[in-house]
């Protein structure tokens, strides 16, 4: 397939569906919106080397200067560029919160399908476990867990995944056990189909929306989780421009009255977070009708 | 059952849940990397002083016996009544009792999070009935995006902006202790000082506990309301299209007593199993939100903690928040089965 | 003086996908002790006409315009907390389904004293209770449940708690909205002679809506016959019963089954009800008529057949 061939494949299914979404009222905008902002910072990030007008770590201007036609969105405490370092500081952000993502995804998912399903005392020892995870508020079970693991981008997504992976299994067991017994499973059964298949090809289908608002709201958990580790100096190493790190080390500077070493940081938190959170809540507002939440 | 039985069950039903908990703080801190004491000294140390730590804080012993120790001394009664806190055990800093430190720096955080939690409930419900109210207007759809941008601020974010703002531009409120350093705080009583103070007759000392209070309360207050918010509209919807609600009306009764009495009444019970839920979450908020307002409670204790690695200490405020989040869950449900007549009969 | 007079009452909903008229154009009235029985089938407007006498039509209808006195008063020109007065005091509503009806978090002496304090506000709790209880025994309740909940009642109990409650501040007007709907037939008989005995005891007129003709007949005095949002037969019972009018009416009375005839058909009225956001021209219940003929797609007017019998039907004149 030509590239030509490929991009308008993608825009075939795309635009349709976009305009589905919008038809579908403030839900859909909502999606879209989400879509939007996400997608864009993602691009932005991307690009940030090409994009930055300076090295984000280079020492380019006087300390704390504010916004001007040559920074502007003026330096930090170093002398560093702000705007470089905006382009550049969702990097770590998204890389730690695709992370914990993925693995919560790839352990609470199976667990929660299998556990569910199998039944009985596994069953209910599993949801007892998970529900006392559960309980627990989440930042500190990240902060216990990232004070033994260390900083880094792998070990801050392991601390945030340990927190969320019961969201997941939940969901996925909420989900399965109101279908679990509905006839058409039953028939599968009763055709003699093994397990995994009924599993797989009929229960998991049916789960997906589900996960998909889970995993959105997730997303923004995970980004505003990491800043905060970042905060308390669980975070990653000082060396690379990251919104949490500026957001963090800005705060001395307050009291000199420069806004600028907090305010830009912490709004781009807030788009990133803001995105996923207007994703998930969009997609669980149109299947709030189909789905019991 | 009634509601005596059901108090009853519930409590015994904690105690599983208790365990799991316990449990699971000791896999994490002891199981999970290793050795705690080498990554307090990060490797620094010679061999005889790590070791020589781990001899005073009981750590050279096989697993499972510093497994049933830690149980045990969470139960411990007798050091209970001799200390008045519980064995948390030792700090590796100081070899201080971390039961004592933790004690100390408990109430702190408790009256930060009551004070949130009110905020938290107040503003959200009040904006929930609104937005309810004028369903689908303006003033909903603006009510509801500002609930769900309010989820997405950083909460230690909007504390620095307003300790910013009204901290340093304006200098109206205090940032970062309980009471002003020229004040001596109320006796200790609670431990709370806007009760204390009350209960000591000192209005002085109340006010300005209060306004110690009002920026970390207010910061973790409105960042926890936007679930309330949204809760309390969705179900306020649902329950407003119920029978009842125009049976109601039809009886002439005033449209106050309609939507107070008659529908938030009925809608009440989820948000308030939702207040014992977002507590967790207000623990993990009030962490940081007192590192940001340096407000001396157990979530400044930890983040402390973790610059001096101290695991033992870490260790200890871990399990404490976990009792709290226990009991406080706990507490949720019997109210919940006191509020609604249909799970006690 | 009539207790209720309605006047050329017409209500619309206006929904997103175009407005639909609810009730077009109705008019009647009631004397003081009178009963009318409101009937049609689902979509007809008589829930929609119940509720405007309440003024609690719900959005996104609207009431376009029209009349509606009780005992003189015309009630869509007052302002709100003048209205809210008259509800549960002059006029009485009793909705559909009892299981809901009731605020679960109250008990009913709860409800009761809430009620008569609302309109009577001197009345202290223990007298206020005092009546409830009364009220308790006229309806057969235990006055002992007073403090019980809704949820301890059956749905046949909990109906006559409703009506306990619509007659409890003696009201000119009571409007049953299908009562007994919602309840199995033998329930269906006891709710319908206890409204009837309420009746003879305190006199007020009864406004008694529902799907099901046959419940009417016995037990009003006037009946209405609704169709597409139209009044499109009024009179007396029995001039109902023995001379219908409207091929709708008379539809309606083939298919009430009769339990003394052995092999019956049962006898369906032909088609659907309309669509009411896509109204045919002209008589509404033209395409199901057996006797359509052409002018019938012309504007329907009321004809007087004396004897305050009414009909919306060109067969009988215009």
């Amino acid at each position: 397939m030509s590239k030509a061939e490929i991009k308008r494949r993608i825009l075939g299914r795309l635009i349709p569906g976009l305009t589905s979404l919008a038809k579908k009222g403030p839900s859909g905008w909502m999606i879209i919106l989400g879509i939007v902002i996400v997608s864009a910072l993602v691009i932005m990030t991307l690009f940030a080397p090409w994009l930055a007008p300076y090295n984000p770590r280079s020492l380019v201007g006087p300390i704390r200067a504010p916004p001007s036609l040559q920074f502007p969105m003026g330096t930090n405490h170093l002398g560093q560029d702000m705007l470089s370092r905006i382009l550049c500081g969702g990097s770590i952000m998204l890389q730690v919160s695709a992370l914990s993502v993925l693995v919560c995804f790839l352990i609470g998912v199976p667990l929660g399908l299998f556990s569910s399903y199998v039944g009985g005392i596994f069953d209910r020892t599993m949801s007892l476990v998970i529900d006392a995870v559960y309980a627990f508020p989440s930042l500190v079970i990240a902060i216990a867990v990232a004070a033994m693991l260390g900083t880094g981008v792998v070990n801050m997504a392991l601390s945030i995944a340990v927190v969320y992976i019961p969201s997941y299994f939940r969901i996925v067991r909420s989900q399965v056990l109101s279908i679990k017994e509905l006839t058409y499973v039953e028939a599968a059964r009763a055709a003699g189909a093994k397990w995994h298949t009924i599993l797989f090809r009929y229960v998991f289908p049916n789960v997906i929306p589900s996960i998909v608002v889970v995993a959105s709201i997730n997303f923004a958990d995970a980004v505003l989780t990491a800043a905060g580790l970042t905060f308390i100096g669980l975070g990653v190493r000082i060396d690379i421009p990251d919104w949490g790190w500026d957001l963090t080390s800005g705060r001395a500077l307050i009291a000199s009255g420069a806004w600028w070493v907090i305010a830009f940081p912490g709004l781009m938190i807030i788009l990133l977070a803001l995105g996923f959170t207007l994703i998930g809540d969009g997609l669980s507002e149109l299947l709030n009708p189909k789905l019991q939440r | 059952m009634g509601i005596r039985s059901y108090i009853i069950t519930r409590i015994l039903l904690t105690i599983p849940t208790l365990l799991l908990l316990l449990s699971m703080v000791f896999i994490i801190m002891r199981i999970l990397p290793g050795d705690p004491v080498a990554l307090h000294f990060e490797k620094k140390a010679d061999p005889e002083t790590m070791e020589a730590m781990r001899r005073v804080l009981g750590l050279d012993k096989p697993l499972w016996e510093q497994y049933v120790n830690y149980l045990g001394g969470l139960v411990d009664v007798g050091y209970f009544l001799e200390h008045g806190y519980p064995n948390l055990g030792k700090s590796m800093q100081t070899f201080e009792e971390v039961g004592g430190q933790i004690f100390s720096a408990f109430p702190a955080t408790l009256e930060l999070a009551i004070y949130s939690m009110i905020i938290a409930s107040v503003i959200g419900i009040l904006l929930g009935v609104i937005s309810s109210k004028s369903y689908n207007s303006f003033l909903d759809h603006l009510i509801r995006g500002s609930a769900i941008v309010t989820y997405a601020v950083p909460v230690f974010f909007l504390g620095i902006i307003f300790q910013l703002i009204f901290g340093v531009y304006l200098g109206w409120l205090p940032t970062g202790q309980r009471i002003d350093p020229n004040i001596s705080p109320p006796a200790t009583i609670t431990g709370l000082y806007t009760i204390d103070s009350l209960l000591e007759g000192n209005l002085v000392k109340f006010f300005e506990s209060l306004k110690a209070l009002i920026l970390p309360s207010l910061t973790l207050g409105i960042i926890l309301s936007g679930i309330f918010v949204r809760l309390t509209r969705t179900n306020m919807l649902e329950t407003l299209r119920l029978d009842f609600i125009p049976a109601a009306k039809a009886r002439g009764l005033k449209e106050s007593t309609v939507t107070y009495g008659y529908a938030l009444r009925n809608a009440f019970l989820p948000i308030l199993t939702m207040m014992g839920l977002q507590f967790a979450m207000l623990l993990g908020g009030a962490i940081l939100t007192e590192t940001t307002f340096s407000w001396p409670g157990l979530g400044r204790y930890i983040v402390q903690r973790i610059n001096f690695r101290d695991y033992t200490a870490i260790q200890g405020a871990v399990v404490m928040f976990g009792l709290f989040v226990t009991l406080v869950s706990l507490i949720v449900d019997i109210l919940y089965a006191y509020f609604d007549p249909r799970i006690r009969l | 003086m009539p207790i209720i007079e309605i006047d050329s009452l017409t209500v619309d909903y206006r929904a997103s996908r175009g407005t639909i008229r609810a009730v077009g154009d109705v008019s009647f009235r009631l004397e003081k002790g009178e009963t009318l029985g409101l009937a049609g089938e689902s979509g007809s407007g008589k829930s929609t006409l119940g509720l405007s006498i309440m003024r609690l039509v719900p959005y996104p209808g609207v009431i376009v315009k029209g009349q509606i006195k009780i005992v003189g008063t015309d009630i869509l020109k007052l302002p709100e907390h003048e209205m809210r007065s008259v509800r549960g005091k002059k006029v009485a509503y009793i909705f559909q389904d009892p299981m809901t009806s009731l605020n679960p978090v109250k008990s009913i002496g709860a409800h009761f004293v809430e009620l008569i304090r609302t309109h009577e506000p001197n009345t202290n709790k223990e007298e206020a209770l005092g009546r409830a209880k009364n009220i308790l025994n006229v309806l057969g309740i235990l006055p002992e449940r007073i403090n019980d909940y809704p949820h301890q009642f059956s749905g046949g109990m909990r109906q006559r708690i409703m009506i306990g409650l619509a007659i409890a501040l003696n009201p000119d007007l009571v409007i049953a909205d299908e009562p007994t709907t919602a309840l199995d037939v033998i329930v269906q008989a006891k709710i319908l002679d206890l409204l009837k005995s309420l009746r003879d005891t305190y006199g007020m007129a009864l406004i008694l809506i529902t799907h099901d003709l046959s419940i009417v007949l016995e037990r009003c005095d006037k009946i209405i016959v609704m169709y597409a949002g139209q009044l499109v037969e009024q009179a007396k019972s029995i001039d109902i019963q023995e001379k219908p009018m409207h091929p709708y009416t008379q539809g309606l009375l083939r298919s009430i089954p009769n339990i003394e005839l052995a092999d019956q058909r049962l006898e369906a009225i032909p088609g659907n009800p309309p669509d009411l956001l896509n109204l045919p021209k002209g008589c509404r219940f033209n395409p199901r008529c057996p006797y359509g003929m052409e002018y019938c797609y012309k504007e329907t007017p009321l004809i007087d057949l004396g004897r305050g019998h009414l009909v919306r039907c060109f067969l009988y004149g215009g």
